[in-house]
């Protein structure tokens, strides 16, 4: 029986590794990703221009606009004369925000009455906008705290009260947060592409009956077909763990034997799935379809690009058999904060379950399916 | 030239033919979309309901009684309380709390005297998104809370310059407005590069290109006679998605019919134009659907300004973002849903659009191999 399985294993290996472009679309090409996306991962707002309508002449609003300029998180300030040229930047998309400064801002602010400052935000990209808004709103705190504490009207007033801390990222590195969600999600594709097209393609061949007619039982054609994808994952990934922790300088606080141990389960259920859809699919373009059918909203349900906490309950639900949201949980875990072991078995045993239900279904669909 | 015609003709309907009859092309252009729609409506989204945090009081008094009180009510915040730093500190690191409000010991002194921060945030930073917010609510929160304070003792709240804030074009700040219209460049690419780069190589792999070959079809023609119905099927979708966004899921839609057709089957040209050039690369069906993820679907999503912001990227990512067709629809969508028809901006990015199309069915047309080697 092993003989049988190793033979299929060695075919299987074979077939991928002997084909060039092969080669460098499922080992090459998603490491190289790794290193590309996790700079483009961010959801910081940076390096945005802002528009300025300032129709005071006084020095208070001057001091203000100094401080919009000063800033790090605008590359350039753009000012404005009339209001229907802010309608025009941010209609067209210039701008993510405006700032309109009315004619009595100092005098207000010299009688001691509250001026206003009117924020404009672009609604078509709220989230960037409104985190946008959190920082002006940074700066015009600064602004009241220090400017207006010099004048005669200074009461002692509060001054930024709160003081926040960060832990397993203290310096907010955006690349530490993106890479174990992108790890996750890149070692999910890779398992998926070889696992999916791996029967379809004999299927669409006329190979796989072949399979069916020589003496492997579907026990070995699934263990022939399953081992080939683990390695071959397994190696992507190791190549992306390296890449990440020597290259992108991500820390690996928790235990690396826990991770592999992790990613081979989270493997198993990621190539059981793909086994599944293959075995379901007659033709490759059926199968490659049929993924991203299961791919797509996986990935948008894991928690990886919007936080699982938004989600409605029942929803929050679904994401549990996710195998996807169990892993990435614990590749933050495990990079970033050096979690316990057994909060990673809470998310373990999902895992295995679902390896477990699409392996077994897989190998019965490979009978079921010739009949 | 009616030759010509009908022989594209004759290809187009084969080719529809086979698309009719297979049941991935219902999936692709119908379940999928409407599964996509259907998770950015209701489910996937940027706008927190409320997150978990723990709260850890030092020392009990009449003002940290009330910060409590306000923290509870907010609708952002589910709280637990707790004597001891530790545990909390366990909960952050298995994740089952997002942060940690601590009120020191100090807090009724320092509260009203300016001069020292009396609220401690520790945020789980593996979560960077959550962890900015929660900042920003409690800060916010705090403000106001203090601005209750200070009404409540007859004073006037020190702020001088207060900011107002308006949202134009979204003014509930919902990101299912823009994440539903992004996510129809994101069904487009799907029908017009994923499946159209399979199509061609699939012709290759099971060797009817041979077949094909013996006849008199010259290369262009055989590009338009199997775009036509790929084109109809990505415009068909299209169609579905914006009805499903409008009428569904309530999101405005503010443009006119015209513009969204025009820009659509430009993007459309252009995604199936990537579609071909890719099956003039791939050798295998394999290598045609991970070159189409990487080229065409990924980017889509991340250098689009779909979830993504490109300009807080490195620059030569940018520099990347402008070869993205996905970028310039995306702004397009977001644009005649939200605002309404832009002349200068929709115009100037359906004619990068246009030209992008072009440049990649020049670059197929020399490629496509109409001979055996």
């Amino acid at each position: 029986m092993w003989q049988r399985i190793y033979a299929l294993v060695m075919k299987e290996l074979l077939a991928s590794f002997l084909d060039k472009q092969t080669r460098m679309v499922v080992l090459v090409s998603p490491p190289f990703l790794l290193l590309i996306y996790s700079f483009a991962l961010t959801q910081e707002v940076q390096n945005v221009s802002l528009v300025i309508l300032n129709q005071d002449a006084g020095l208070a609003s001057r001091e203000l606009v100094s401080r919009f300029e000063g800033s790090s998180t605008f590359s350039t300030v753009k000012h404005v004369a009339r209001h229907e040229e802010i309608i025009k930047a941010v209609e067209e998309g210039g701008t993510l925000a405006a700032v309109h400064i009315q004619s009595d801002f100092s005098s207000k602010l010299a009688r001691g009455d509250v001026a206003e400052l009117q924020l404009i935000l672009d609604g078509r990209r709220s989230n960037a906008a409104q985190i946008l808004g959190g920082y002006i709103s940074e700066i015009v705190g600064a602004f009241n705290d220090e400017v207006i504490a010099d004048t005669k009207f200074a009461s002692p007033g509060p001054k930024g009260s709160v003081i926040a801390r960060t832990y397993f990222n203290p310096n907010f590195n955006t690349i530490w947060s993106a890479v174990p969600g992108l790890f996750a999600g890149l070692v999910a594709t890779v398992g998926f592409m070889v696992s999916s097209l791996s029967i379809a393609r004999e299927r669409e061949l006329g190979t796989f009956e072949q399979l069916l007619v020589s003496p492997l039982t579907p026990f070995e054609i699934l263990v022939g077909k399953t081992l080939p994808a683990l390695l071959i994952a397994t190696i992507s990934g190791a190549a992306m763990l390296f890449l990440g922790v020597m290259v992108l300088n991500v820390p690996l606080e928790g235990s690396l034997t826990l991770l592999f141990l992790a990613m081979t389960v989270y493997l198993l259920a990621i190539i059981g799935i793909g086994l599944f859809i293959s075995s379901l699919a007659n033709t490759q373009q059926q199968a490659i379809i049929g993924l991203f059918m299961y791919m797509v909203p996986a990935i948008l349900l894991s928690g990886y690009a919007t936080p699982i906490e938004n989600m409605p309950d029942w929803l929050q639900g679904l994401t549990q058999t996710n195998p996807i949201t169990h892993f990435i949980v614990i590749c933050r875990g495990i990079f970033l904060k050096e979690v316990p072991g057994l909060v990673i078995w809470h998310h373990l045993w999902p895992m295995i379950l679902i390896s477990l239900v699409s392996l077994s279904s897989a190998a019965w669909l490979f009978k079921k399916k010739i009949a | 030239m009616r030759q010509s015609i009908s022989r594209i003709q004759a290809l187009s309907l084969k080719e529809s033919a086979q698309v009719m009859r297979d049941p991935s092309s219902l999936i692709i252009a119908v379940i999928l979309p409407l599964t996509l729609l259907f998770l950015f409506g209701y489910g996937v989204t940027f706008d927190p309901r409320f997150y978990k945090v723990g709260l850890i009081i030092e020392q009990p008094t009449p003002e940290t009684g009330s910060f409590e009180t306000a923290l509870r009510s907010s609708r952002y915040f589910r709280v637990s309380k707790s004597r001891d730093l530790r545990t909390l500190e366990m909960k952050l690191v298995a994740g089952s709390i997002k942060g940690i409000v601590v009120l020191r010991s100090d807090f009724s002194r320092n509260a009203f005297a300016g001069n020292e921060a009396p609220i401690q945030v520790l945020v789980d930073g593996s979560d960077a998104n959550s962890a900015e917010l929660i900042q920003n609510y409690v800060r916010a929160l705090s403000l106001s809370w203090l601005e209750q304070e200070y009404l409540k003792t007859g004073e006037t709240f020190p702020e001088r310059v207060r900011i107002e804030q308006r949202i134009w074009y979204n003014a509930e700040a919902s990101s299912k407005n823009y994440l539903v219209p992004g996510s129809v460049a994101i069904i487009m690419t799907m029908i017009g590069t994923l499946l159209t780069s399979l199509v061609i190589v699939r012709e290759w792999e099971r060797g009817t290109m041979e077949a094909l070959l013996t006849t008199p079809i010259s290369a262009s023609e055989f590009l338009i006679g199997k775009t036509i119905p790929y084109f109809v099927l990505g415009m068909i979708s299209m169609g579905l998605s914006v009805g499903v966004a409008i009428f569904l899921f309530d999101v405005p839609f503010r443009g006119s019919i015209a513009m969204l057709t025009l820009t659509s089957s430009v993007f459309m040209w252009a995604s199936l134009a990537l579609g071909l050039f890719i099956s003039t690369l791939a050798s295998s069906q394999l290598v045609a659907a991970q070159v189409a993820i990487l080229s065409a679907f990924l980017p889509a999503f991340y250098f689009s300004n779909f979830v993504f912001e490109i300009d807080s990227m490195p620059v030569p990512l940018q520099w990347v973002s402008y070869f993205v067709p996905a970028k310039y629809y995306v702004s397009s969508l977001q644009t005649l849903f939200l605002v309404g028809d832009v002349p200068r901006l929709i115009g100037q990015n359906t004619a990068i659009l246009f030209v992008i199309a072009m440049l990649l069915f020049a670059a197929t047309s020399v490629r496509t191999r109409m001979t055996l080697e």
